[in-house]
């Protein structure tokens, strides 16, 4: 295997190892049945993982799959890679464990949006402001399925569930904003139906190093069906969401007539035409951290929903930092001597 | 005048001295405390210290919860604890003096810096009348000192402020005890040129500040004797002094080299476990990773990660944090990976007394989880012993391929004692390998000794696997709801557990295999309860003393020990865990004896206890 990894003892991520290690979708499909609900989002979700993950070049048992609790949490079973099926919430510190012991491996976590805003919140945000090296997948059903229907963090203020009979009274969280807030160095969204955006997008968060945040809007057909059909469905997706591409115009619409410009510090959906043109629209920054502010704040059905990669940006990694300093230390003072530490500074002998 | 030379001063040969030194928390009394233990412990005393300091960093200066306290008991004999009472107590200020003379027995020194009694400070520790003055303190030997003054006249010249003068009269005690008790001032003066290195002028100012306290005992006639504790006969060999929370980090550094795989520490920073953070830290040349987690659950989840990725996963709190990390205990108990997890015990419930003792965790460690969920407890029972159950922690651990908590407490962490530095080469090989075999691998297939199931890591091809918190299906380890298997997982992770009995030693006991009465501890109350049981079985009582460091599993004759005498008393720093456990376990009518008061039990109320049970038992049979 030796011939698949970079200088540095990692598998380099790239299409010329994925040519020379050479799986496919099928090498990715676990014995375990699939378990979730006939129709669920999760099953695309799936279908979409397995298939990119021949492009990374990383030999099989070198991925490992860290999930907590919920729907979510049951990926890894399907994934014939290593996977960890953990406790609610802790995904984020077990990979960072795991990232900070084992460089060498690449690592995704899948979670939800009760598993990783609620319960894990300070774990997914902590993991984002270390860099750690791990790939966040977050389904946002916007409730929580596994409970049988409860409010999660980003459910609607107003939503009736079976724990909020006269409509929740709490806010939303906006994912986005939250991964910007603690700096998570590549930040994306996408929905469980475009597949073949999906497919982008999960390629774009492999080939990332550093904290990956990627939010995937997923239906929830039994407890919160249609939670994103408003803009996601075929007949209105293209007028009612931006996908964003980097250093380009942000364009949207069926005809391709619609734009995203700044007017002053607020942005503001303008029609193509006698009064705009594409040189007056906003252009697609992924390193510019105020416009990916402004991205993660926009939301239907005042404004079209944004999709694709928001940040991408590189800073050094947790692990790479981690082992920076023990290569440090061991260049400058030589590698540990046990005895000399047990004996320390002082020492007397008795005869 | 009289001079050095011409003053006659007699010199008292002394078995045992105990010294208490009190002040502000910014006085320096844990320096002064060190460094007289240190130059002990080099001349060749025993040694025990008990460092006493408040929770606050910075309480107001001359305030009583401001007082920080270290003793230190150094004998020429073999000694067990800090001592009971101090003969000497050196006290900075009024509020030292009030807060630290209730243990002071009558008869004792009492060193005080009169400087320090100015009617502010008196007010502030709530005196009315100075009792340097008031006569109210004539049961005891009073030496006024006027420390701060002959101190800034020593230091005059130097280019410093007052106020950073008035900081080195700690060494300027130290010095006068350093008379008083015939010890040589070059350790310390060689300490305080490497500590200032960087800042000569307070390199001078301290070792002027020491000089003028050992001239002052020179040369002023208050003192009219010197005191000499002779050496100790010690076991030949080399000897460092330890406090138990850096003897745990050497233990799981030791236990990393000779199991040849890195270690991986997550900690969350909390009294009194932080040090073990720092020290580990400190050791990147060994290749140990250490991770400062946002909270005590991801301090052990990374643990988690890191031994699933074939790293010593090791986490460390004290009890609120065990608290919080418990369900991820539980997860660590159905994975089935190696893991090991500190707790330094201290006072509480809830955030209780941080910097205070307490051994009250040990049912929280065994069952404060959901569900029956084993994982073994060891429990070193003195500073020097936490290196070697840190490092049997790790074997347990790998062979095993369980959790296993380390159970010390504030005491252990904090006191020291001297250490016989053990050779690396003797230190046994603990290394597990890693499954590589493809044909036949299953998850949760079982060794047929250990019951231990393979370590399959992630980047062996061939073995990918899922494993998780869900009950695993025997074997396989795929996930099962299957009613008779959870039974029977249930059953091999206990039995697992229980199986540690046959690779651990027995209990031993000091003292008659049989008899009227057995002391049963475990952890730091060892000292305190040995030299109980030293006295009793000096005055020809027929008493044993035996002392748990296995909590989980008991050694295998735990039982027939505590069947083989009249009575079973157990001291515990908790209201009565252990015994609670025995009782259950081994339907003994073992009595506890228990005592919370954030302190180590004193020798004689275990002593007199005995005695007590001893009485009523001799009653009885009467």
């Amino acid at each position: 295997m030796t011939d698949t990894l970079a200088p540095g003892g990692q598998p380099a991520l790239s299409p010329q190892n994925a040519a020379i290690i050479q799986l496919t979708r099928k090498d990715f499909v676990s014995d375990q049945e699939v378990r979730w609900c006939p129709g669920c989002g999760d099953y695309s979700i799936l279908a979409q993982t397995q298939k990119v993950m021949p492009d990374f070049g990383y030999p099989k048992e070198n991925i490992v799959f860290i999930s907590g609790i919920g729907c979510s949490g049951r990926l890894p079973y399907y994934m014939n890679t290593y996977g960890f099926h953990s406790i609610h919430g802790r995904a984020p510190a077990i990979a960072t464990g795991l990232k900070a012991a084992r460089p060498d491996l690449m690592v995704w976590v899948i979670t939800g949006d009760g598993d990783a805003l609620s319960i894990g919140g300070n774990h997914l945000i902590h993991s984002m402001r270390r860099n750690v090296d791990i790939r966040v997948i977050m389904f946002n059903n916007r409730i929580y399925g596994l409970t049988k229907g409860q409010a999660s963090p980003t459910s609607e203020i107003g939503k009736v569930t079976k724990s909020t009979p006269l409509g929740t009274v709490d806010y939303p969280i906006s994912p986005l904003t939250i991964a910007l807030a603690a700096e998570a160095s590549f930040i994306a969204r996408s929905v469980d139906t475009h597949t073949e955006h999906l497919q982008q997008t999960l390629t774009r968060a492999g080939f990332h190093r550093g904290s990956v945040f990627t939010e995937v809007l997923q239906n929830c057909n039994i407890f919160n069906d249609g939670a994103h059909r408003e803009f996601t469905d075929r007949e209105v997706r293209e007028d009612r969401m931006l996908a964003l591409e980097h250093g380009q115009p942000m364009i949207f619409g069926k005809d391709r007539d619609m734009g995203l410009r700044l007017n002053g510090y607020q942005p503001e959906v303008v029609k193509l035409g006698d009064d705009f043109r594409v040189e007056d629209l906003l252009v697609h920054d992924e390193q510019d951290p105020l416009i990916a502010f402004m991205l993660s704040r926009l939301y239907w059905p005042d404004f079209p929903v944004p999709v694709g990669v928001i940040r991408d940006i590189r800073r050094p990694t947790h692990d790479e930092l981690v082992t920076n300093q023990i290569e440090e230390a061991i260049a400058a003072r030589g590698e540990g001597n046990l005895q000399a530490l047990l004996n320390g500074n002082d020492t007397w002998t008795v005869k | 005048m009289t001079t050095t030379n011409e003053r006659e001063i007699p010199m008292e040969e002394l078995e045992r001295v105990t010294i208490r030194f009190a002040g502000d928390s910014g006085d320096g009394m844990q320096v002064a405390g060190t460094q007289f233990t240190r130059t002990s412990a080099v001349f060749g005393n025993d040694v025990s210290t008990l460092p006493d300091f408040p929770a606050e960093i910075r309480a107001p200066a001359g305030s009583l919860p401001g007082v920080s306290g270290f003793q230190i008991s150094f004998s020429s004999t073999d000694i067990h604890t800090p001592g009971d009472e101090p003969d000497v107590l050196v006290a900075m200020n009024p509020a030292a003096l009030k807060v630290n003379l209730n243990e002071l027995p009558a008869g004792a020194a009492l060193i005080v810096n009169e400087d320090a009694f100015t009617a502010t400070n008196l007010a502030k520790a709530g005196y009315a009348s100075n009792p340097l003055k008031d006569g109210s303190l004539h049961n005891w030997n009073v030496f006024p000192i006027p420390i701060s003054t002959l101190n800034t006249r020593a230091l005059e010249g130097l280019e410093m402020t007052s106020k950073q003068m008035d900081l080195t009269k700690n060494f300027f005690a130290l010095g006068v005890m350093f008379w008083l008790y015939e010890r040589s001032m070059e350790p310390t003066l060689q300490w305080i040129g490497d500590k200032f290195k960087k800042r000569p002028i307070f390199a001078d100012a301290n070792k002027r500040a020491l000089r003028a306290g050992y001239a002052f005992g020179e040369t002023t006639e208050i003192f009219h004797s010197r005191y000499m504790v002779p050496r100790a006969p010690q076991r030949p060999g080399t000897y460092r002094n330890l406090t138990g929370n850096e003897g745990a980090a050497l233990g799981f550094v030791a236990a990393s080299v000779k199991a040849n795989r890195p270690l991986f520490y997550g900690s969350y920073p909390i009294t009194p476990a932080s040090d073990i953070l720092h020290e580990l830290a400190s050791y990147k040349t060994f290749g140990v990773k250490t991770f400062q987690a946002e909270d005590e659950i991801a301090a052990i989840g990374s643990a988690i990660g890191a031994s699933y990725g074939g790293a010593m996963g090791m986490t460390g709190t004290s009890g609120p944090g065990i608290a919080l990390k418990s369900e991820a205990m539980g997860l660590a108990v159905m994975v089935e990976l190696p893991l090991v997890i500190i707790d330094v015990q201290r006072a509480g419930p809830s955030t209780g007394m941080p910097t205070k003792n307490e051994q009250a965790d040990l049912l929280q460690v065994l069952y404060g989880r959901n569900s029956d969920s084993p994982v073994a407890v060891v429990a070193p029972a003195t500073p020097g012993e936490t290196f070697w159950y840190a490092f049997e922690a790790w074997r347990l651990a790998l062979k095993y391929m369980t959790p296993v908590v380390f159970l010390s407490d504030a005491f252990l962490a904090t006191g020291a004692e001297p250490w016989p530095i053990p050779s690396v080469d003797d230190l046994p090989d603990i290394s597990v390998p890693n499954r590589t075999e493809k044909a036949g691998f299953r998850p949760y297939d079982r060794d047929p000794q250990t019951l231990a199931r393979p370590w399959a890591v992630p980047g062996t091809p061939g073995l990918e696997h899922r494993i998780g918190g869900l009950e695993k299906a025997d074997l396989t380890g795929n996930v099962s709801y299957d009613p008779e298997n959870h039974h029977r997982m249930q059953e091999l992770r206990q039995a697992k557990i229980a199986g540690i009995a046959n690779d651990i030693p027995e209990l031993e006991v000091a003292g008659p295999a049989e008899g009227d009465l057995l002391i049963l501890g475990w952890g730091s109350t060892y000292g305190s309860i040995r030299s109980a049981v030293e006295r009793l079985q000096a005055r020809g009582h027929s008493v044993a003393h035996a002392h748990l460091r296995y909590l989980n599993p008991f050694p295998r004759n735990t039982g027939d020990v505590v069947k083989a005498y009249k009575r079973v008393m157990i001291p515990e720093i908790n209201l009565g865990q252990l015994s609670m456990l025995i009782r259950a376990r081994y339907l003994v009518d073992a009595q506890g004896y228990n005592k919370v008061r954030g302190k180590p039990f004193r020798i004689s109320e275990i002593e007199a206890e005995a005695e007590r049970l001893i009485a009523e038992l001799r009653g009885a049979s009467r």
